[in-house]
């Protein structure tokens, strides 16, 4: 046990008017920059990074080559917070897309990225669930219902929804913009 | 003060700092320079001007500091008043930190506390080490974390060894409802906050799909409100401010309207307020316990009087009163307190980026395969280089051929590394060796 004040001595008062900075990296930014470094994408996954400078908001890029999707292209965005890896990234579809686990707003329904996340899964991790809800789009737990329930009664009008949605073109009385590749 | 009275307030000190006993520590030496060192130099940071912050400033003011330090962006809000007693209802809408320190040194002759109205996060490297100890009663993880990184950011090492004297320990206190904790962290030595982050339940959080299709309780209806309507609807402009009222009540609406169209009883604005904050009711008689463990704790590190906390106390008054304490374990891959910078020599200032990142693989303590580097220059993070990720990589690639010195990497900074032959990111501090010789 050290004695802390052996010396007793008078603390200067050191405050200087510069805005406060720590001149070592957070332990958020230590993990995410390993993260990132050891991202280890599927060949149907790319990243974005607007500012390579921030590695904490950057675009994911998934170009489905089998199932429903193939032949898309769906843009993702993620935003690690300063609480990573405490609390999983905020992520949002920008690509409008029919799909029962994504709604028109971009909202995501992953598991992991909400009441399943864990600090000891990584960035990798949501990579390869947002790869999967591609290749399985899972009706069970819907977001749009309506692409959910079509998914379940009948593949093949949900395979013609999606072809369509993906060339640019309404299904229902909502527009999709056109994402394929 | 007539000395009669100055004497006899401080007796009970006097009791227990000159003379010695079966509990004091083997190197305490009882003496009247003790007590004089708490009250005239010892200088104190209290975080937090809330529950636990007034508890705290209260507790250590009548023991005998003087120089203490209080910090805290929040105002006085009509709802803290039954336990924040160091605010009156004329204080709402002023800073904690200046109403609580005016009072405390009004009502606790020669005590001398100092306001800080901001975030902790606007104070530099230079604020926070002119502290003895550091006392945080927070509510908030992200806090905790940055303070945790800041007072180790402060020490300094010698040889791999931690020179005691950059030691600034924190003494933690948290609670929630009738739980709470006490602790205390020797950064460097003891286990950190970030050692433990694991004992910080996350958040409830709901699955979407729930709140959006089959919404059950209350609290999926305004999750709801909150993740989907508010950014579809994005009321005001701008993010949900858990403190305006105007944000609270829309929420409110919206979520009562969607309670009554599935049929779910019990919403109130209280809980909305509860779910959108992530408040849970403060208790009066926690804090206060708390307070005074970690006000105890504050006062045997400054005096050496008695053996510290080791480490972690739990306090549960749910059903009676039961406390236990354990020594929360360090750990040797924390990516906050584990980190000993290790130096690396630089030789000549004209340097290539790709003249290290070789270095980084060939030298035999490190031999990295494809080391990814971020520094932290001027206080802002830059990606030196980082190969793995291909649209990072050719955007970096020109700084391959660049200098050490034109990329503003300095003797002393200190270079984050990221590798897959480590577990986590390692950080290398930068030392060139040419630097004495050209200042010359
Ligand atoms: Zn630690």
């Amino acid at each position: 046990m050290i004695k802390l004040f052996s010396l007793k001595q008078a603390k200067k008062d050191g405050e200087s008017p510069k805005a406060g900075t720590q001149k070592k990296a957070s332990a958020a930014q230590l993990r995410i920059t390993k993260d990132i470094n050891e991202l280890n994408l599927p060949k149907t996954c790319g990243t974005e990074f607007p500012d390579p400078d921030d590695l904490l908001s950057f675009k994911l890029i998934i170009c489905p080559d089998e199932g429903f999707y193939r032949g898309g292209r769906f843009v993702f965005s993620f935003k690690v917070g300063p609480n990573y890896p405490h609390e999983p990234p905020k992520v949002k579809c920008e690509t409008q897309v029919y799909h029962p686990n994504i709604d028109l707003e971009g909202n995501v329904c992953l598991n992991i990225l909400r009441e399943d996340w864990k600090p000891v899964l990584t960035i990798n991790s949501i990579v390869y669930g947002l790869q999967y809800l591609f290749l399985e789009p899972n009706p069970e737990d819907p977001l749009n219902k309506d692409a959910a329930e079509v998914l379940q009664n009948n593949r093949r009008v949900f395979e013609q929804n999606v072809s369509k949605a993906m060339r640019g073109g309404y299904v229902g009385s909502f527009f999709f913009e056109r994402c394929l590749k | 003060m007539g000395s009669d009275h100055t004497h006899r307030r401080w007796s009970h000190l006097q009791k227990v700092l000159e003379r010695s006993g079966p509990f004091c520590r083997p190197d305490f030496e009882p003496s009247s320079e003790t007590l004089k060192f708490l009250m005239e130099n010892c200088k104190l940071l209290v975080i937090g001007a809330g529950g636990l912050g007034c508890e705290l400033l209260k507790d250590l003011a009548l023991m005998g500091f003087r120089q203490i330090h209080v910090i805290d962006m929040d105002t006085v809000e009509l709802s803290n008043l039954n336990r924040q007693f160091l605010f009156r209802h004329k204080d709402i809408g002023s800073s904690k930190a200046e109403i609580a320190a005016k009072f405390i040194n009004a009502r606790v002759s020669g005590c001398n506390v100092v306001s800080h109205f901001c975030k902790i996060q606007d104070k530099d490297e230079a604020f926070y080490r002119q502290f003895h100890i550091v006392v945080c009663g927070l509510d908030s993880i992200v806090a905790r974390r940055w303070i945790n990184g800041m007072l180790i950011s402060l020490l300094v090492y010698e040889d791999g060894e931690i020179d005691p004297s950059s030691v600034i320990p924190m003494v933690d206190g948290g609670t929630e409802g009738f739980k709470g904790n006490a602790r205390v962290i020797l950064p460097g030595l003891s286990a950190c906050i970030e050692c433990t982050l694991d004992l910080y339940p996350p958040q409830v959080t709901f699955p979407l799909c729930t709140i959006a299709n089959t919404p059950r309780l209350p609290e999926h209806c305004i999750e709801y409100v909150k993740v989907i309507q508010w950014p579809k609807e994005n009321p005001f402009d701008c993010a949900i401010d858990g403190d305006d009222p105007q944000h609270i009540n829309w929420i409110y609406e919206k979520a009562t309207e969607r309670a009554a169209q599935f049929g779910i009883q019990g919403l109130t604005y209280r809980l909305v307020q509860g779910v959108v904050k992530h408040i849970i009711p403060a208790v009066a008689s926690t804090n206060a316990a708390i307070a005074a463990s970690c006000a105890t704790e504050v006062f045997k590190l400054a005096t050496s009087c008695c053996a510290s906390l080791n480490n972690y106390m739990v306090l549960n008054n749910i059903e009676g009163i039961y406390t236990y304490t354990y020594e929360a374990e360090k750990k040797d891959d924390c990516l906050a307190c584990s980190q000993v910078p290790r130096e690396i020599e630089i030789k000549d200032p004209n340097w290539k980026l790709k003249d290290l990142i070789e270095l980084l693989c060939e030298r035999s303590d490190l031999q990295m395969k494809n080391p990814g580097l971020t520094a932290n220059i001027n206080g802002k993070n830059k990606t030196l280089y980082m190969h793995t990720v291909q649209s990072i990589e050719e955007k970096t690639r020109e700084n391959l051929q660049k200098t050490l010195q034109d990329l503003g990497l300095r003797d002393g900074i200190e270079l984050n590394v990221a590798d897959v032959t480590t577990p986590n990111t390692v950080t290398l501090k930068l030392k060139f060796s040419q630097t004495d010789v050209e200042m010359l």
